[in-house]
């Protein structure tokens, strides 16, 4: 077959068995790829088990920085025979397949718009290795080594990882590197090398990192001076749990005494774990907890409570395919009504949406401050794209003059001096945030009592319909000023005369503008485009959607929830916002994207735009 | 409706250690029915509270619903309170008690809170040994839905509805035991002598304390066939031991006959002094406080008084070894790295 070369550009997805210890080698492979300078964006693609099944990663190796998911596949390495009919299907013309050979491949399997490579593994490790487990593990080694040479990675940054990776346990050194050198000297002898798609040193990742959205949550959480964290396990928010314990215990034991500033809870399920955070935020501590979608249905009840009895508190919500169990390991965006109003009766709660690792840690850390600044709770949309993928991002940072915002809360002294008696639900500031005390503040003054019953400003149990409405009337005041105070969305315009606009949220942000900019150099096609990050909506948003004749909203769920929050909360026509929805549990790539939008954009002229005219 | 108690006290009311008097104590007016268990026991607890000197801010009361739920408003007014969610005090006790380990939480339930909807939380509270008491007003009836049987409701009891319940009931004393909580009692509301050195002895207890307190429901449960009406349960109330709680400062005074009494230092310095009124009963062995209660159910009887103490809790902030500082109070110093830390933290992740 004649091939054009083409270097650091690409997509290579790898076929597993899961259990298999395959993930360490794979993630050897990226971060090599990575160290040679050239952005990648890693993809786990996992079944809900623990050993046996199918389980795949894809990477995405683009110098350019595009980050998102690009669609398609260039080189497949397929390790499990179970999946190998549709991995040999899955690859586009002119793509390599990358097998194990130490079997014969079945002549059905066959394509001839593409290459198969065969590269022995098993049957080299079976003579260098006697352990069963080791010929598994090394295998896993080997096949890294042959796309060291297929590809050309650097060996010398091969063997410092292996380095830093057993560090501690340095005889492990010496047969992992005799396992790469094997599958790069077999490749080499077996095939030409290197094939079309190649890699070459680049300088484009300067001083970014490469960190999953979980670890950069629990991180945040650590710097945002969370100190309680109550929670259940749940696929796939559990790492931010695990991440937070792991820096805590790195950055909060005192070395003397062993003593903790910090206090994690495995709660018996969802509803004490979200309950535990509300009682250690009533009584003054910064704390949070993680869940996914069925954890959060679990949570509803509680939610209405911390809304209405005013509690700070901070909800880390990593979402899944759901509805009731869905996919639990696969990816969507689709709590975003759920997490909005959670609970019975007028409730709202703010909700801000991550895109990348870095705004994960920042977001963690703000949330903690909207808590306590609004006394309310504050819901941080991850998914499972963001939260258990690494993704390239920028380096995290902490301004240290920064100062966490306790919010409005009288100390024994202010309570002392105080000429009106205290009222926990007055608006003094008339911003809607009344003012409260901490238990045991204070020997006779500023008690009260908390309740989810309505009440009146000063804490007192009502039946009242108008001290009811005066109350509910307050936190809509206060939401009001919540609306000003939550992060702005990301608006990019094209400084070209646009009427049509494009709104994205979460781990769409990537591929979005990806397609934007392929849709600009390809088709002509310049848009708009605002990343919402943020509800409640800040202004940008409504106008936004204003100054454009339609908007195309991308999410990665069945029923356009962000679109519908949108219709709900303003007051344009429906008709302007045309929805764009992907979600068949694998992240949204820019090539479904860009096409939607140029045929979208493209069709008319001659026929009606139909609102959801984009299903996959 | 939350009445406020009238300010007029007795002016030579006495005053305990701290210069508090009762009224110190006191909450709003009860809005339950006259007559109703509960308020008694609201009463002990502010009795318990106003010998033992307890500095009224320094308690937290928490509650889930139901009209026990409601009885925290009517005790303690001076201290902060959370009436939370049905069947969940003790996830917001538990957070509340990560929070600041340096107060005190009385947490107040009631049968269908603790033994229905809330057995989950129940359960998983008495394992984790959370500091704190946690008091069972066990009526055996839904009361503020209007009398539907619980779940500690006796077989063949009979409420005001007229049906005998047929489902076998839950023993909260004994799934506590064998849960491994370190302090159960088990009480009557209309038994203030022995209420309230109960109460006191939890509150010196450290670690979890369950108290499950018999309190009569005068409008729904105290129908003559009912098993916890006040007639039936002074009838059948036999008790393990006669406690006296005396402060860590006074000398005990009472005499009691040589191998019938028995003297137990408690956490904080203060002792509990046991007259033993069943002689089998062996106040620091889980089995032995099983075997009684069921030796006694078999008789038909109700066993109360102080059935279980294990003076070598750990309560869960020492299994957690967590710093001494309540964790409400440390600030950015102590809890943020800084950012020459999360440089470190970014170059591990190049």
């Amino acid at each position: 077959m004649k091939r054009d070369i083409k270097t650091n550009k690409f997509v290579i997805k790898f076929a597993n068995v899961n259990g298999t210890g395959s993930a360490s080698a794979n993630s050897l492979f990226s971060k090599a790829i990575f160290r040679m300078g050239i952005p990648i964006s890693p993809k786990n693609i996992f079944p809900s088990n623990i050993q046996g099944l199918p389980t795949w990663y894809e990477v995405r190796v683009n110098e350019n920085g595009f980050l998102g998911r690009r669609g398609g596949i260039d080189i497949m390495v397929c390790l499990n025979p179970q999946s190998m009919e549709r991995d040999v299907a899955e690859l586009q013309p002119g793509g390599y397949f990358i097998y194990d050979s130490s079997k014969p491949i079945d002549k059905i399997l066959l394509r001839n718009d593409i290459d198969f490579i065969g590269v022995p593994f098993m049957e080299h490790c079976r003579e260098a290795y006697k352990d069963a487990r080791h010929r598994q593990l090394f295998r896993n080694v080997m096949y890294v080594g042959s796309l060291a040479a297929l590809l050309d990675i650097e060996l010398d940054v091969l063997k410092g990882l292996i380095g830093e990776q057993f560090k501690g346990k340095e005889k492990l050194i010496a047969p992992n590197v005799k396992a790469l050198q094997m599958g790069y000297d077999v490749a080499k002898k077996l095939h030409e090398c290197p094939l079309a798609f190649r890699l070459s040193r680049r300088d484009k990742v300067g001083n970014r990192i490469l960190v999953d959205g979980n670890s950069a949550c629990g991180l945040g959480a650590v710097y945002g001076g969370a100190t309680v964290a109550g929670w259940y396990p749940i696929t796939p928010s559990t790492s931010v749990i695990d991440s937070f314990a792991k820096y805590c215990r790195k950055l909060r034991v005192d070395p003397e005494t062993g003593e903790k500033n910090f206090a994690i809870v495995q709660a018996e399920d969802e509803l004490a774990a979200i309950g535990m955070v509300i009682g250690a935020s009533w009584n003054g501590a910064r704390a949070f907890t993680a869940t996914s979608g069925p954890g959060l249905s679990l949570m509803n009840e509680f939610l209405g409570l911390a809304y209405f009895a005013e509690i700070p508190s901070v909800l880390v919500n990593v979402q899944r395919a759901g509805p009731s169990t869905g996919m639990p390991t696969r990816t969507q965006q689709s709590d975003v009504l759920y997490s909005a109003y959670a609970s019975h009766g007028d409730t709202k709660h703010i909700c801000l949406y991550p895109s990348t690792p870095k705004e994960c840690f920042e977001f963690t850390a703000t949330a903690l401050d909207l808590a306590e600044h609004f006394q309310t709770p504050v819901l941080v949309l991850s998914d499972l794209d963001l939260g258990m993928n690494e993704h390239m991002s920028e380096p995290l940072e902490w301004d240290d003059e920064r100062t966490y915002d306790r919010g409005k809360v009288f100390t024994a002294d202010d309570l002392e001096t105080m000429e009106e008696p205290f009222g926990r639900y007055l608006d003094i500031d008339a911003d809607g945030i009344p003012y409260r005390t901490l238990p045991g503040a204070h020997p006779t003054k500023g008690a009260y009592f908390t309740r989810g019953t309505s009440k009146d400003e000063y804490a007192t149990y009502t039946e009242d319909g108008k001290k009811y409405v005066d109350n509910m009337e307050r936190l809509q005041r206060k939401w009001e000023t919540a609306r000003h105070n939550v992060p702005k969305p990301d608006i990019r315009t094209t400084g070209k005369p646009c009427n049509v606009g494009v709104i994205y949220y979460g781990t769409s942000e990537a591929s979005t503008l990806e397609a934007l900019h392929h849709l600009d150099r390809l088709h002509g096609i310049s848009l708009d485009s605002l990343g919402i990050k943020a509800f409640p909506f800040s202004d940008e948003v409504e106008d936004f959607i204003e100054q454009h004749e339609y908007v195309f909203v991308v999410e990665q769920n069945r029923d356009a929830q962000m679109r519908t929050l949108l219709i709900n909360e303003f007051e344009f026509t429906p008709h302007k916002l045309i929805s764009l929805l992907h979600y068949d549990g694998s992240p949204i790539t820019a090539r479904f994207i860009r096409h939607i939008i140029r045929d979208n954009i493209l069709q008319t002229a001659t026929a009606p735009r139909t609102r959801r005219s984009s299903r996959k | 409706m939350s009445y406020s108690v009238p300010g007029f006290r007795h002016p030579n009311l006495p005053q305990n250690e701290l210069g508090y008097t009762t009224k110190d104590y006191e909450g709003r007016v009860s809005t339950l029915c006259a007559g109703c268990g509960h308020d008694s026991i609201s009463a002990a607890i502010i009795d318990a509270c106003f010998e033992m000197s307890i500095p009224p801010h320094r308690v937290a009361k928490l509650s889930g619903i139901g009209c026990s739920s409601k009885t925290p408003t009517y005790f303690l007014g001076n201290s902060h309170g959370f009436n939370s969610v049905h069947g969940r005090m003790p996830a917001v006790a538990t957070g509340a008690n990560m929070a600041n380990r340096n107060l005190l939480y009385i947490g107040v339930s009631g049968d269908g809170d603790t033994a229905s909807i809330g057995m989950g939380q129940f359960v998983h509270v008495v394992r984790r040994n959370v500091n704190m008491i946690y008091i069972c007003e066990n009526n055996g009836v839904y009361g503020l839905t209007k009398g539907q049987d619980s779940a500690t409701t006796d077989i063949g009891s009979v409420s005001k509805k007229g049906e005998p319940n047929a489902l076998e009931p839950i023993d909260l004393c004994s799934v506590a035991l064998q849960l491994g909580a370190t302090f159960v009692a088990n009480s009557f509301s209309g038994d203030k002598s022995q209420l309230v050195p109960i109460i006191q002895a939890a509150i010196a207890h450290k670690g979890f304390a369950f108290i499950n307190v018999i309190s009569p429901c005068v409008t729904f449960n105290n129908s003559p066939n009912s098993t916890k009406s006040y007639d039936y349960i002074r009838q059948h109330m036999a008790s393990s031991n006669a406690v006296d709680f005396v402060p860590p400062e006074e000398e005990i005074t009472t005499d009691y006959a040589p191998g019938t009494s028995e003297v137990v230092t408690m956490h904080d310095g203060s002792v509990i002094h046991l007259q033993k009124l069943d002689e089998k009963h062996d106040l620091h062995s889980r089995r032995s406080a099983l075997t009684l209660i069921n030796d006694y159910k078999a008789e038909g009887k109700v066993l109360t008084g102080l059935l279980f103490v294990d003076l070598d809790s750990q309560e869960i902030h020492e299994t957690m070894n967590t710093t001494a500082t309540p964790l409400r109070n440390l600030t950015e110093t102590e809890l943020c790295p800084g950012s020459e830390q999360l440089e470190k933290i970014n170059e591990i992740l190049r």
